[in-house]
């Protein structure tokens, strides 16, 4: 389960970074940088949370 | 701008007591949390008034490059050596040199100048909110409320901020924990998409552009109000009452040695360096897009990054409000004991959600931030005098030290008399309140020394 968090997550910070660097370089339009971020956003307060509570009773 | 409450220690640890060896934290808890605390909703307000006050992009990128440097040494060489030798919170710090109720003046100081932080704040998270109800957003001359929209939307972002934060703000310090890592990477990502639809390739490019924005916003001019050293200086006392004012004791207090002082370069650099130039480019996309110079923070994030943006403005702007309207409640809670925290923290909120009404305490965020290093961070300079030079370093000493008056006449006379005459030179002389911490500190921690120039002993 931490580790399916930890996939979820880690793909949202992705989602939110690469589209403007894909549309820097002009492989993308803004409209689909905006709708990729929108999904990275999610998927990170999807995964960051869980992560969060399944770490703290090890800690 | 450190708002984030992950910067607070835990409530009612360790408050009036030296911190023990088997509670310090390691350095990586460090990077992170000053990584994320400085990538704020205030960031999105600086970086585009950097732009509107005319700032050459050589100054922006040189002069930040020097002052958050200088912050970063202040951090290190000041405040954390102390932190890690005495172990104690700034207040009780202080409370042992300048008495209880000297500390309860400066804490309704801390109080008031939070509520008008977080006003500003509230102001920034209402114009993301409104974008989907079509809110007329409040313009950069908008000194009062403009539209009835405006006031609804400003009204129910304070109140529901002011009463999460009188609940208590563990839930909240967990989600600014969650939020921190994306937000940052939000604000790269706005800047790299501004960059684009910029056009710019290149460093004449962007200067080309940048001067052009400023000439817009400046209505045909390029008057700047802001040099290189005025850039320099606000980067470096932006955050005055954190570094030289000492209020991180309260964090390093928990750092096992003084070198974790350097991980405050990651706030720096991240939120103060490329946070701001990011919201700058944002404006000057919006200047290019829409011929519209009015740094209102949720349309400008819209622009290039659609609901990422808005949410990343409405995050923000509550992660800074919501731990600065709960500090200002104990601020203010430590003035009337007797009241509920909950009602004392719901009053704060309720004067913040008021200032939030206002957009020009928004507009005038790089004033304020000044005012608020110059009143605050003299304080540290007692701090640091003492500890050095009185107090010899000498933590078991100081652990036994008591100020046998509740309110330590030298201390009082040390700390306003300068901040005084920094009011006649910012008020009358129109002189920019980001200049005087620095002489206000070392004259404050001079006076308390030339009032104080015994060694102090335990009985003091």
């Amino acid at each position: 389960m931490l580790l399916a968090s930890k996939i979820i997550a880690r793909s949202g910070l992705v989602l939110t970074i690469l589209p403007s660097l894909l549309y820097l370089f002009g492989s993308i339009e803004l409209p689909m940088v905006k709708t990729l971020m929108a999904v990275g956003t999610v998927l990170w307060f999807i995964g960051a949370p869980m992560i969060q509570r399944l770490s703290q009773p090890a800690s | 701008m450190p708002e984030n409450p992950v910067s607070t220690p835990p409530k009612s640890e360790y408050e009036r007591e030296r911190v023990p060896d088997s509670e310090l934290k390691g350095a990586n808890k460090f990077w992170g949390m000053y990584a994320g605390e400085h990538a704020a909703g205030t960031e999105f307000m600086i970086g585009p008034l950097f732009l509107l006050n005319g700032v050459s992009l050589q100054n922006i990128v040189f002069g930040l490059l020097l002052g958050n440097l200088l912050a970063v040494l202040s951090w290190r060489y000041l405040c954390a050596p102390i932190a890690t030798g005495a172990r104690y919170t700034l207040y009780y710090h202080l409370e042992k040199l300048a008495g209880d109720k000297l500390v309860k003046i400066f804490n309704l100081a801390n109080g008031v100048l939070f509520c008008f932080l977080a006003g500003a704040m509230i102001t920034v998270s209402a114009t993301a909110v409104g974008i989907p109800f079509d809110m007329t957003m409040p313009s950069i001359q908008d000194m009062y409320p403009t539209s009835a929209s405006f006031i609804i939307i400003a009204l129910a972002v304070g109140l529901v901020i002011s009463i999460v934060a009188s609940l208590g703000y563990d839930a909240v310090a967990k989600f600014a924990n969650v939020a921190s890592p994306w937000m940052v990477l939000v604000f790269l990502a706005c800047g790299i998409v501004a960059l684009r639809e910029l056009g710019i390739s290149d460093w004449s490019g962007l200067n080309k552009v940048w001067t052009e924005s400023i000439t817009f916003a400046q209505e045909g001019k390029t008057e700047t109000t802001m040099g290189f050293w005025s850039v320099t200086f606000f980067a470096w006392f932006c955050n005055a009452a954190m570094h030289v004012g000492m209020a991180d004791l309260s964090v390093f207090r928990f750092a096992k040695k003084p070198s974790y002082g350097w991980a405050t370069s990651a706030g720096m650099y991240v939120g103060h360096y490329m946070a701001w130039i990011s919201a700058a480019l944002m404006l000057a996309v919006q200047i290019k897009l829409s011929q519209n110079a009015d740094p209102v923070a949720g349309p400008m994030a819209n622009n290039v990054a659609g609901l990422a943006g808005i949410l990343c403005v409405i995050v923000a702007g509550w992660t800074t409000a919501n731990p600065t309207i709960y500090r200002a409640g104990l601020a203010f809670q430590a003035i009337v004991p007797k009241a509920s925290r909950f009602k004392v923290t719901f009053a704060a909120g309720l004067i913040a959600t008021l200032a939030g009404l206002f957009p020009a305490f928004a507009w005038k965020l790089l004033g304020f931030v000044g005012l608020y290093g110059t009143i605050l961070a003299p304080m540290g300079a007692v701090i640091f005098f003492d500890w050095h030079f009185r107090q010899k370093r000498n933590a078991e000493r100081f652990a036994t030290y008591q100020n046998s008056s509740p309110i330590n006449v030298s201390v009082m006379i040390s700390w306003l008399a300068p901040v005084l005459a920094a009011f006649y030179f910012i008020q009358f002389k129109h002189i920019p309140a980001h200049f005087f911490p620095l002489p206000c500190w070392l004259a404050c921690g001079l006076l308390y020394l030339a009032m104080n120039r015994r060694p102090a002993t335990t009985n003091a």
